[in-house]
């Protein structure tokens, strides 16, 4: 009795089943085929060594992820996007905070504005947006150049050895801080007006009133654009790689980890190499962004 | 008559369509093999019967006079057509070209390859040799340094379009200025680079933030041959003879702050070289066309000189220059020959020397109409008297790596280090010396160093 209860239980669930699986196949089908195929094809290069000149390729195991493990090129990138996160992700999180709350405390003149140009930034091709800050940073006869005329002296070198890192930080910020901006402040219209009322019978100030109602409303939306910001940094590629023209002796082949993978599979043939670097670089991005999203979530409930 | 006319227009046709299933067959089997050269995949006589047969090519290249070249050589084989792509310039074509040969389809009938980039190409087997066509009675009519260098491992993978033999251009204007003389030698060039820098701060003897190919072509003209292959085994020495010559005298200028540290080929770059800010530069026979046309601010300042030497007497080196190259992937090999010993060896270099390029081939280096042509940019000087003189002083003996252009990309990791901290500069030719032994180790090499 009781087991043919169950057995029509799990036969009603088993239906239900197949009814979602009509409505999710087509995603699955192409999640599959450009998501987990291509992660499948990198794992399966990862256990390979192919040389490019002589000899064929040979099944190697693990031997490639030791190597990574091993290699200073790999940690020094690593090294590198890491003092990145570390640095640049909170100042332009707390940037794009600070311009959020300012636009949404309805001081401002003229907000519509404000949020526009700050987001402006975002909407110029990531390319350009390099190109013309290589254009202000060259110290021979871009704006620093001029700076340094104007102070007499030669201390302004955005590109050189020790300013380079700043400088990328200073343009990934410019790009993003806008449209992490617009993260925050479309989640802060989303507080229903009666906390704001209730705050204020309350007696809560300005400042109160941030601090007890919008940033607990805010917490999802930092732990998203944390999340976001953290990945970004690990795939820093574009400025360091654009920027390698103006500076090639500053920015290295293996500058950053996403920049090392490209340089071994497109300068070196190294394909196998490159994608066993590209997955470990993967899952530590994929742990670390689960971290976060776990301590964020935690400390919500 | 007229029906005759046809009849036999056809059997030709015929007799060279034959021709060629035999060439594809035999192309076909020898891109699956992994032995070169040997086996007889055509003839010369194939290759004017594919031009007969016609038809369609794809050709890669960036090089200016290109388009104008598969114009004219569509016109005068109608029945050829030509697709000519710009994949991309330097790193980026070669990149395509590397993944097309590698997933094994997709790779043009001919493509540009530069010379420095000939042995990564010829080595693995990607290119066709075109010894089998009968290219080699071609000797004569390139130079021999442009000669050498389209040969890799015993085999001929291209014939030479241009050359860049080296000259040392200087800027007349700030040389008159501040009273310094011309350099013969590489000494009498560091005290130039001292006076001019001492009389202004501002100006510099040169650029040199440290370039793969400048630094290979200084070697080379210091008489150093680094690199040396044989079948498998490379040999790489950046400390020899020349090697160190060359150091002993660039880190006097790189330690001592005498070279601007501009990259080339940037806008910065440009400009630095039509205001007097960079005096000289010491390239190849190439760059009158490209100052010309993007260094206008300089016209009538520069003027060409014979490159500096160690000990005085005329040497040189080649910089740059490109050849086209047959690959093993294409369906019709013998019409791609064709289309090489066309743009190279006959009509097509017409369109190339209308395009401002510096030839490889001896009859128009010789020509008084080339030689004697005096430049307005440069003063009304006969600047390629100076530059065909030049094209028969390069050092003998240089070949580049087997992967020269992987060397050319970690060149800023290794050397380009001891540019950014002035320091000597053999240190970092060791680094890229280790970094290079323990690639080609990896790639199936056996290398030493």
């Amino acid at each position: 009795m009781s087991a043919s209860v169950a057995l029509r239980r799990r036969r009603g669930r088993f239906r239900q089943d197949g009814k979602g699986w009509v409505f999710v196949g087509p995603f699955l089908a192409v999640f599959a085929l450009t998501f987990l195929a291509p992660i499948g094809y990198a794992i399966y290069l990862s256990l390979f060594r192919d040389q490019a000149f002589f000899g064929g390729t040979v099944f190697v195991g693990l031997d490639n992820y030791t190597e990574a493990l091993r290699d200073p090129k790999f940690w020094e990138a690593f090294g590198r996007v890491a003092v990145f996160l570390v640095v640049q992700v909170p100042l332009m999180l707390v940037l794009a905070l600070l311009a959020a709350l300012a636009i949404d405390s309805a001081r401002l003149h003229a907000a519509g504005f404000f949020r526009i140009v700050i987001f402006l930034p975002y909407a110029v091709p990531g390319v350009v947006a390099v190109l013309m800050w290589g254009y202000i940073y060259g110290d021979n006869f871009g704006l620093a150049a001029d700076l340094n005329d104007l102070l007499g002296t030669t201390a302004i070198q955005p590109l050189s050895g020790s300013w380079m890192l700043p400088s990328i930080a200073n343009i990934v910020t410019w790009e993003f801080a806008g449209y992490n901006m617009l993260i925050f402040y479309s989640a802060l219209r989303t507080v229903p007006g009666e906390l704001y009322e209730a705050a204020a019978i309350d007696g809560a100030g300005t400042f109160r009133t941030i601090r007890a109602v919008k940033l607990p409303a805010l917490r999802g939306a930092i732990v998203i654009a944390t999340i976001f910001s953290i990945i970004g940094s690990f795939q820093l590629f574009n400025e360091p790689n654009i920027l390698r023209t103006l500076a090639p002796n500053v920015i290295t082949t293996y500058y950053t980890p996403n920049m090392y993978a490209y340089n071994l599979s497109f300068a070196g043939q190294q394909f196998n190499y490159s994608a066993t670097i590209a997955i470990v670089m993967g899952v530590i991005t994929a742990i670390i962004a689960y971290v976060v999203q776990l301590r964020g979530s935690r400390e919500a409930l | 008559m007229k029906s005759y006319r046809r009849i036999r227009r056809l059997v030709v046709a015929g007799a060279a369509l034959t021709a060629l299933a035999v060439v594809a067959a035999c192309g076909g089997s020898n891109s699956t093999g992994s032995s070169s050269g040997g086996q007889a995949a055509g003839s010369p006589e194939a290759v004017d019967a594919a031009l007969k047969a016609g038809g369609t090519i794809t050709y890669w290249s960036w090089t200016p006079s290109a388009e104008a070249q598969v114009a004219a050589f569509e016109k005068q084989y109608p029945n050829v057509t030509v697709n000519y792509v710009n994949a991309g310039t330097g790193n980026d074509h070669y990149t395509k070209l590397q993944n097309a040969i590698k997933a094994g389809s997709g790779a043009p009938d001919v493509a540009q390859i530069e010379y420095q980039a000939l042995p990564q190409f010829a080595l693995p087997g990607s290119l066709v040799d075109l010894n089998q066509y009968g290219f080699s009675q071609y000797e004569s009519a390139y130079t021999p340094s442009t000669w050498a260098a389209v040969h890799a491992g015993g085999g001929l993978y291209g014939l030479p379009q241009d050359s860049g033999p080296m000259a040392l251009f200087y800027n007349k204007e700030v040389f008159d200025k501040y009273g310094i003389a011309v350099p013969k030698t590489w000494d009498e060039y560091v005290a130039a680079a001292r006076k001019l820098h001492a009389a202004n701060p501002k100006a510099y003897i040169t650029n040199d933030s440290g370039d793969a190919g400048f630094t290979t072509s200084m070697i080379w003209q210091a008489g150093g041959t680094p690199f040396k292959t044989d079948g498998k085994n490379v040999t790489i020495n950046l400390q020899d003879d020349g090697s160190k010559k060359w150091t002993g005298t660039w880190n006097q200028l790189v330690e001592g702050g005498l070279v601007s540290n501009i990259p080339g080929w940037t806008d910065e770059w440009f400009k630095a070289l039509g205001d007097g800010t960079i005096a000289t530069l010491p390239t190849g026979a190439w760059m009158p066309g490209v100052m010309e046309a993007s260094v206008k601010a300089g016209a009538g300042k520069w003027r060409v000189t014979p490159m500096p030497t160690y000990d005085g007497q005329p040497a040189t080196a080649e910089n740059g220059g490109s050849t086209q190259s047959v690959l093993k992937q294409s369906a019709n090999p013998a019409l791609a020959a064709a289309f090489v010993r066309w743009l190279n060896h006959d009509e097509g270099v017409k369109p190339f020397l209308a395009s401002g390029g510096f030839p490889a081939t001896t009859k128009d280096l010789k020509d008084p109409a080339f030689v004697d042509k005096p430049s307005a940019y440069f003063g009304g000087q006969k600047v390629n008297q100076v530059l065909t003189d030049a094209a028969g002083h390069v050092v003998k003996g240089w070949s580049y790596l087997p992967y020269e252009l992987y060397a050319n990309s970690i060149y800023g990791d290794t050397v380009g280090k001891s540019y950014q901290s002035k320091s000597d500069l053999n240190t970092g030719l060791q680094a890229w010396q280790d970094a290079l032994v323990a690639y080609g180790n990896q790639q199936g090499f056996q290398v030493n160093g």
